[in-house]
């Protein structure tokens, strides 16, 4: 071939080369997801890839197939092809293909330059449509489309809201350097909020996932902040004498519980969101820490150790008498109460392990939730099924995902670096 | 020098003159009486005038008890030793004769366990050494517990050996 020709190659090669690396770049950026074991019933879905999905930055039914496997309640039989919300279908065939629903769709481009995603859900038993909507989304967010697609047929088939449209915030760190980090639940996605030199523990999610508080170290000494996400500006809690910690956002948005030891020992405050009105909640001799707020926002349930080792109680959002609500073994921390209000999760160290345990409030049982042994930090997804936690895999911070009844798991790892302190965002449009 | 400098130079002299004559004289002030200069006394050339070098801050004497900072704590345990008594003893005894002088004690726990949790046992070995030298006359105001939990440790292994050394109060000034 002549010059002419060659220059052009080498050029094309470059640019492929330039793109592969920064392709690979973002890659390295996301957390790696590996699942294991499977729910107690899985729903048969066949899927077919959507109608021109090809010309979007992202493909729409793998997103969708890949949402459903990891949930653990479906089992995802994928088509060959594609197939449109307006083809004719046989329902009747894919019932003795072994199949309880279908879903198809297309994507198309709209005027302005975002993408409407088309999609039906077939009940091939009663060969009705369970749902025919769209979903409409600018390019950035493409994958969030797909998950709201995602999170429409988990709903429709289980009667249970779906999670895969919501994002986690955890931290990183690298060496010397902490960020903390967003990212879709199934750890795409990732979006750096802050960076530091000093350590970021126990971020907490506003109600309307806007912000995130959070404690930093960049002072010396443990300080709350809450950071606006989207404008990046952030606003300081609290820095009283002593340490400032575990903040907890009330669930209508007006205030922080946070654990301080301005007066001595650590105890349970809470504060306005500006940080103004400082209101004392226990009174106890021994380390109380740990608050978090019951979905209805009357109760708080927190950690002391009032009565020797570290335990789990309960009292009013407004303070005062306290009931204990852990009574096995003798050090149980870390209580985060589910949306639904029937499940307390919480890290119980036994035979010198720390692990995730699931309280059914209802019934009294407790059931182990882990095999790992250094677990920290739970946070439950928004629909109560799910909860993400901290442990140690090798010697490396990853975080853990585990259904509330045990049976499904997920692990999600940085390429490099640990990962700890995670937090489930709220629902959001 | 050519002809057209000299003449340039010339030029710019008689501007200058123009210049000065162009201003209008201002009268000189009117000399003000000096005082008479006091007759100086001669210097005793034998005399001997002592002088103190500035001392080391006993903060950083290496052969010192200052630079002493950190204070050890058994498992489980938030009371101070014996063995660092005389330690305290010293930086409370600085302090109090140096009021400006302000400490950060920062409590540290081991690795193992949950972070708010640990959290709050390193404040309680702060508080520990805050408490001894505040009992000793240290004002409060000078004296600050914190914590880091188990967030920046000194010693990174699993081991027991690791985790005493991050079982530990350090005394920041």
């Amino acid at each position: 071939m002549n010059v002419l020709h060659k220059n052009y190659i080498n050029s094309f090669l470059n640019t492929m080369l330039l793109i592969a690396s920064l392709v690979s770049l973002s890659a390295q950026a996301q957390l790696h997801v590996e699942i294991s074991g499977v729910g107690e019933t899985q729903i048969p879905i066949a899927i077919a890839g959507f109608t021109d999905e090809e010309m979007a930055p992202q493909m729409i039914s793998k997103i969708i197939k890949d949402d459903l496997t990891r949930s653990g309640y479906f089992k995802v039989m994928g088509l060959l092809g594609s197939i449109s919300e307006t083809d004719t279908v046989d329902l009747s065939k894919l019932k003795s293909q072994g199949a309880d629903a279908m879903l198809v769709g297309s994507v198309h481009k709209t005027e302005d330059g975002r993408y409407d995603i088309r999609y039906k859900l077939y009940d091939t038993n009663k060969l009705t449509t369970l749902s025919f909507y769209n979903v409409t989304q600018s390019p950035q967010f493409i994958r969030v489309a797909a998950h709201k697609v995602a999170d429409d047929v988990f709903e429709k088939l289980t009667g249970i809201r779906g999670i895969f449209s919501t994002r986690i915030a955890y931290v990183t760190k690298t060496g010397p350097n902490y960020q903390l980090e967003v990212s879709d639940a199934d750890g795409d996605g990732v979006q750096v909020a802050i960076k530091s030199k000093e350590p970021i523990i126990s971020p907490s999610w506003s109600p309307d996932g806007t912000k995130v508080a959070y404690v930093s170290f960049e002072l010396r000494k443990p300080v709350v902040y809450a950071q606006n996400l989207v404008t990046g500006q952030r606003t300081l809690i609290a820095n009283y004498k002593g340490n400032n910690s575990a903040p907890a956002w009330s669930p209508d948005g007006k205030k922080v519980a946070l654990a301080l030891s301005k007066d001595g020992l650590t105890q349970i405050y809470c504060v306005n969101v500006d940080g103004s009105g400082l209101q004392r909640l226990t009174e106890s001799f021994g380390i109380d820490t740990e608050p978090q707020y019951s979905a209805d926002g009357q109760s708080i349930y927190f950690t002391s150790d009032r009565s020797g080792g570290p335990q789990i109680y309960r009292m009013s959002a407004a303070g005062g008498e306290a009931k204990r609500v852990t009574f096995t073994g003798n050090y149980n921390i870390a209580p985060r109460i589910s949306p639904d209000g029937q499940t307390l999760a919480y890290i119980s160290r036994r035979d010198n392990k720390f692990q995730l345990y699931a309280l059914d409030l209802g019934s009294n049982q407790e059931l182990r939730l882990t095999d790992t042994q250094d677990d920290d930090s739970p946070s439950f997804a928004p629909n109560s099924r799910y909860i993400v936690y901290a442990t140690e895999i090798a010697q490396r911070g990853s975080l853990g995902v585990v259904s509330v009844d045990g049976r499904t798991s997920q692990r999600l790892t940085t390429q490099a670096g640990d990962v700890r302190n995670p937090t489930w965002g709220p629902f959001m449009k | 020098m050519s002809s057209i400098s000299i003449k340039l130079a010339l030029v710019l002299a008689s501007a200058a003159l123009v210049g000065a004559c162009s201003t209008p004289k201002v009268e000189a002030p009117a000399p003000v009486a000096e005082p008479a200069p006091a007759p100086v006394k001669p210097v005793e050339a034998r005399v001997v005038t002592p002088m103190v070098a500035p001392e080391v801050d006993p903060l950083n004497d290496p052969k010192g008890m200052l630079v002493k900072r950190s204070v050890y704590f058994d498992f489980d345990k938030y009371s101070i030793k014996e063995e660092f008594n005389p330690l305290l003893a010293a930086h409370a005894k600085y302090l109090s004769s140096h009021t400006a002088r302000k400490i950060l004690v920062q409590g540290n726990a081991d690795e193992r366990g949950g972070r708010e949790y640990n959290l709050a046992l390193g404040q309680k070995r702060a508080v520990a050494v805050t408490g001894s030298l505040t009992a000793q006359g240290v004002a409060a105001t000078q004296v600050e517990a914190v914590s880091l939990g188990k967030e920046k440790p000194k010693a990174t292994g699993h081991d027991e050996a690791s985790w005493a050394e991050n079982r530990r109060a350090d005394i920041v000034y």
